[in-house]
């Protein structure tokens, strides 16, 4: 059963809706976050785990340095506090994915508190959203639902695999976003691409979302046009890609304007967001069930950091994407416009290296943004994952600049070239691609070609330079696409003893 | 040697023994695996293993083929002249809630029967480098919770001094084993004096060591910060030798300190030498020499104790722990809190049995609920509700927080005692042995048995027990225990085993020389049941 | 006096997971009851701007550097499995559906 909802614009005619967001963050360490298991995606079930892993009797956990130090850049990244001493803390709940059946995370000291994220929407206008801490913690297993469609519901029996049970998280919790009123959807789904942005560009995650190495909790409270108080939220689980989050955003303040509307409270609760039916259902009311009596992880000591250490991470960190932008778009002269689709045509990183490679600022443009980007639209995949490298760009560039190919052959060669025939050079000498440059067998072509149409010759002849455009055509019809047309133009005017 | 005499060596004499040639790892071996068939008895209920046996039922499992393999694997290595570890060969027993590969570990409940460890604790991993043959897996109360034994899913141990009496916990087996002649030696686990209690009971010696000084990894966990791996023996000196063998950092155990292991066994030699406590200052806690319920008899042999380190040159002070008093209570609440936690991952999915629920909906959650009412005990279960409450939102600050900070009170109260004397000294246990059956029932009378015990584990610092004579009134055993400060253990070799010599210079030898035979025990019963 | 009653009893065994029976809560209301009292008195103990313990030996950044070790097999995983299907843990339905 559907729930009631308002049209987004009567609910933001009424309401101003507040965010809020715990994104999960996979860390692709090699190891677990507390002992040495791989980190794996993929792997058959229930074989990358140790006695640790599945919480055996008699095991200790262990603290993966590499998940502290990704944490430490992931806080410093977000303009954090890192905290001088930070602990672990058990939280209690018993749930058969959860091999120990509590989960090791940060409770009252986590790793990093009181940061903030400039997030930057479509058209360029930029949200400040506080960032109230980022803790470590552990994955749970992964569950599958036997019979009843794969889902919970109706099934009569779930299967565990423990491979992902112990992976590094880090949780970033934002505090309330308020303000972002109409753009609240846009901005649900411009923060979560600014996280992924983050961790991606601090190499800590793969930040695939289809893998669930970004996952989002997106909290939505409304509060009536005018008011102060913060209203009644619900949290919607596991909202795994941008598209999703933005929509699942919006039917949430949607369904909260209906109830709202109709006088009733909002029920404080997790919901869940279909994917199928762009919904979000019922989960699971809060009540006192979700005691998880936490308490400090008698396991494990207190990670404490010095400013050495800090600054040696710091120093380790990369230059933010945001500034990044900022830079390589005045290194590369682009106009606004120019910059935008290449940023939003995910090439900005293909770009910078084919630069780096050899090719100028346009030439490396020209190429990513034309024909790389429609073969990979054609072949239905990012331009980015085409498999079209900086070096082959630059040989391409490079094979036109010589004039051996023309921009149309060039094209050609790419198309080659992804099919695994070689380098381009490889490709224009196995396929005799090379422009016709035999002086003699284009000579008789224009001869040919001259023959065959007198009366534009004449004109030519005549001074009407510009006629000669029909004569080329001819010739490079002749061969094949393969002459240089510039030096067929001067052939022509040549042998009509016409000065160019 | 004859069995009785093979089985009667100290571990350092039995590998005096080994190492000499005049025994063989594989006779010393077999002389314990007989004496263990002999002493055991018969299953009083054939179905019904939580009866126990006829004898002392310290042993739930005996690994009498792995053991022998071991012994030969040392016998061929001595004879071909390569270099071994000073106890290979000499036997020793595990408590079963320390994991162990090829063997069964139980904890000695339900919830584990049939659960096979695949992999070694790093205590256990590291007899087997030092080539001691393991005898097999000792008795205990349900994953170490209790002070009698008598909480095993498989029938309690009985105490060779006398069979109807407790033999203390949660160790009673390991400590029944080392005082009965079945093993020289015998790991435990110590949360809240799991090791020095049943020591203490059975005239025996049981170590703590210092928090962190024994690699926890593979000790199925009872209370974290509390529970510590020991060494059983009948000897100051054996229990010196068996703990530089376990001793030494473990990078599996976020716990486990860096300090080199040792020298104990030197210093214990060195305290037992004529004059060896010269100096020492020997701190008696007078909140436990006044303690509430102290038995005369143990009161008088402690007395007696103090007065033979005077003797032996050490200077007798009196030392106050002013907030021993809120211990008890504190070590409840964090013990109960950690158990309620470290327990939640025995929920029949991943190992152990699994029970359904006798009527309903069969949904995962009741059948957690249904395997976890089956698989525990009632002191477990108490434990657990105990922990679950502490911790629950709106009872922290009021429990477990203010625990925490009683904990910093203790430690505080030991520094400062420390800091006026080398050890502290008290009796082990306010009691001996108590019939087995008194106290079952009563779970706050039982846990007052610990009072001298627990601020040890609070605390961390280590702590030993002795052998402090027989009681006058029933001629049962009575341990002193020394307590010295963190990292300071082989303080307390030395400090031990000068008590021990003294004591023993007294007695005219060991106080278990005294111990009646098990079997002659174990006849007298059968007898007198079936009159 | 702390006085725990059935009810809240009932709530920290379901909190705890452990199924107890109408008897069962009620000898163990008894029992808690006596305990608590016993172990209250911590807060009587002087612990103001007393820091808490939860180690007995201070120590930090005990960490471990990132790499792979041996686990275990699939087939070591599974071996104490009480059910088990195609290499998986198998456990009963989540949601009760009747």
């Amino acid at each position: 059963m559907s729930d009631e909802t308002l049209s987004f614009d009567e609910a933001l005619a009424k309401y101003d809706p507040v965010l809020g967001f715990e994104v999960h963050v996979e860390l692709n360490t090699r190891t677990k976050m507390f002992d040495a298991a791989p980190n794996a995606f993929g792997d058959v079930p229930n074989t990358n785990t140790t006695p640790v892993s599945l919480g055996l009797p008699g095991v200790l956990p262990m603290v993966n340095r590499t998940a502290v130090e990704s944490a430490i850049k992931l806080g410093l990244a977000l303009g954090c506090e890192i905290a001088p001493v930070s602990e672990f803390s058990r939280k209690n709940y018993f749930y058969p994915d959860t091999p120990k059946n509590f989960q090791t995370s940060q409770y009252d000291k986590p790793i990093a508190e009181n940061g903030s994220l400039d997030v930057e929407l479509e058209d360029g206008t930029v949200f400040t959203v506080d960032i109230e801490r980022a803790h470590m913690e552990e994955d749970a297993g992964k569950l599958s639902h036997m019979g009843g469609a794969g889902r919970i519901q109706g099934a009569s029996y779930s299967l565990v695999d423990y491979n992902r049970a112990g992976v590094p998280l880090i949780e970033i919790v934002t505090r309330p976003i308020r303000g972002a009123g109409e753009r609240a959807p846009e901005l649900a789904r411009a923060y979560v691409a600014a996280i992924r942005e983050i961790v991606k560009n601090l190499g800590i995650s793969d930040a695939r979302m289809e893998r669930g190495n970004v996952r989002c909790d997106a909290n939505v409270s409304l509060m009536p046009k005018g008011a102060d108080t913060l209203g009644t939220r619900t949290e919607t689980k596991n909202v795994n890609s941008m598209r999703s989050v933005e929509r699942a955003v919006r039917y949430e303040i949607c369904r909260h304007a209906a109830v709202l509307d109709s006088g009733a409270p909002i029920v404080q609760e997790t919901r869940h967001w279909h994917e199928d039916t762009r919904e979000t259902t019922s989960g699971r009311p809060k009540s006192d069930a979700d005691d998880y009596r936490y308490f400090p992880e008698p396991d494990l000591v207190p990670v404490v950091t010095d400013a050495e250490w800090i600054e040696r991470l710091r120093a380790e960190l990369p230059e933010p994407p945001a500034e990044r932008r900022r830079r390589l778009k005045a290194e590369w002269g682009y106009s606004e416009e120019e910059f935008r689709d290449v940023v939003n045509a995910g090439v900005m990183d293909q770009i910078e290296e084919t630069i780096a490679t050899g090719a100028s600022a346009a030439v490396a443009r020209k190429w990513w943004m034309g024909e790389i980007s429609r073969l990979a639209k054609q072949r239905e995949v990012e331009p980015g994952e085409l498999g079209v490298t900086p070096a082959t760009v630059v040989e391409l560039n490079q094979l036109i600049e010589k004039g051996e190919i023309n921009d149309k052959i060039a094209r050609q060669v790419l198309e080659h070239v992804l099919d695994d025939e070689g380098t381009p050079a490889e490709v224009v000498e196995k396929r005799g691609l090379a422009v016709v440059s035999d002086e003699g067998a284009l000579s008789t072509a224009v001869d040919e070609a001259l023959a065959a149409m007198p009366d534009v010759a004449e004109k030519i002849r005549g001074g009407k330079v510009q006629a000669a455009g029909a004569v080329v055509g001819q010739v490079m019809k002749a061969t094949r696409g393969q002459a240089d047309a510039g030096r067929v133009r001067e052939l022509i005017l040549q042998k009509l003893g016409v000065e160019g | 040697m004859s069995r009785n005499e093979l089985v009667q060596l100290s571990a350092a004499a039995a590998a005096a023994k080994l190492a000499a040639g005049e025994v063989s790892s594989e006779e010393l071996t077999r002389a314990h695996l007989e004496h263990i068939a002999s002493t055991e008895g018969e299953a009083l209920d054939a179905a019904d293993r939580s009866r126990g046996t006829s004898g002392l039922n310290s042993f739930l499992h005996v690994a009498q083929e792995e053991a022998l393999a071991t012994a030969r694997g040392v016998d061929a290595s001595r004879a071909a002249g390569d270099d071994l570890h000073p106890l290979a060969g000499v036997p020793v027993a595990v408590k079963d809630n320390i994991v162990t590969r090829g063997m069964p570990t139980t904890a000695a409940s339900r919830m584990l029967e049939g659960w096979l460890s695949p992999y070694d604790a790093t205590v256990v991993a590291k007899l087997r480098e030092a080539r001691m043959p393991i005898l097999g897996k000792t008795n205990l109360d349900e994953f170490a919770m209790g002070s009698s034994t008598e909480h095993s899913a498989f029938g309690a141990t009985r105490n060779p001094w006398d069979l109807d009496r407790i033999p203390g916990g949660s160790g009673g087996g390991s400590a029944a084993a080392v005082a009965a002649f079945q093993a020289p030696l015998a790991l435990g686990s110590d949360t809240g004096g799991s090791i020095r209690q049943p020591a203490a009971v059975t005239g025996s010696v049981g170590v703590h060591p210092t928090y962190g000084s024994v690699s926890r990894y593979g000790a199925i966990a009872m209370a974290s910060s509390l529970d510590q791996i020991g060494p059983h023996a009948r000897t100051v000196r054996d229990a010196a030798l068996l703990h530089e063998v376990l001793g030494g950092h473990d990078p599996r155990d976020a716990t486990s300190l860096k300090d080199p292991v040792g020298p104990y066994a030197a210093q214990a030699a060195e305290g037992a030498a004529e004059g060896g406590l010269r100096g020492m200052r020997v701190g008696v806690v007078k909140e436990l020499l006044d303690a509430e319920g102290i038995q005369a008899g143990v009161s008088q042999r402690f007395r007696e104790s103090l007065e033979a380190l005077r003797a032996a040159g050490a200077e007798v002070l009196e030392v106050s722990l002013p907030n021993l008093r809120y211990s008890l209570g504190a070590y409840y609440l964090i013990m109960s809190s950690e158990v309620s936690s470290n327990l939640a991952k025995y929920d029949g999915v991943r190992f152990g049995s699994r029970t359904l629920p006798e009527d309903g909906p069969v949904t995962i959650e009741r059948v957690m609920a249904a395997t976890r009412a089956a698989g525990f005990n009632p002191e477990a279960k108490r434990r657990i509700i105990l922990g679950t409450y502490a911790l629950s939102a709106g009872y922290y600050d009021q429990y477990y927080g203010a625990a925490q900070k009683v904990r910093t009170l203790v430690m505080r109260d030991f520094e400062q005692a420390f800091g006026q004397v080398d050890v502290l000294v008290s009796p082990t246990s306010p009691t001996t042995a108590f019939p087995v059956g008194e106290k079952v029932e009563d779970p706050l009378a039982m846990y007052l048995n610990d009072i001298a015990t627990i601020p040890v584990n609070l605390a961390g610092v280590p702590a030993i027990s002795v052998p402090g004579g027989l009681a006058p009134e029933n001629g049962l055993p009575v341990g002193v225990q020394f307590v010295a400060p963190v990292r300071e253990d082989a303080r307390l070799y030395r400090a031990a085993a000068g008590l021990e010599a003294a004591l023993e210079a007294e007695w005219g030898g060991p106080l278990l020389d005294r111990l009646p035979s098990t079997e002659s025990l174990i006849s007298a019963r059968t007898e007198g049941a079936a009159k | 006096m702390s006085a725990i009653s059935r009810d809240q009893v009932a709530h920290l065994a379901n909190l705890a997971r452990i199924e107890m029976g109408d008897q069962e809560l009620d000898l163990m209301a008894a029992e808690l009851d006596v305990i608590v009292d016993a172990v209250a008195s911590v807060a009587e103990a002087p612990i103001q701007d007393v820091p808490p313990t939860s180690h007995p030996i201070a120590m930090s950044n005990v960490l471990r550097e990132d790499v792979v070790e041996e686990g275990l097999t699939s087939e070591e995983a599974l071996m104490n499995a009480p059910d088990a299907e195609d290499g998986q843990f198998k456990v009963p339905a989540i949601l009760n559906e009747d």
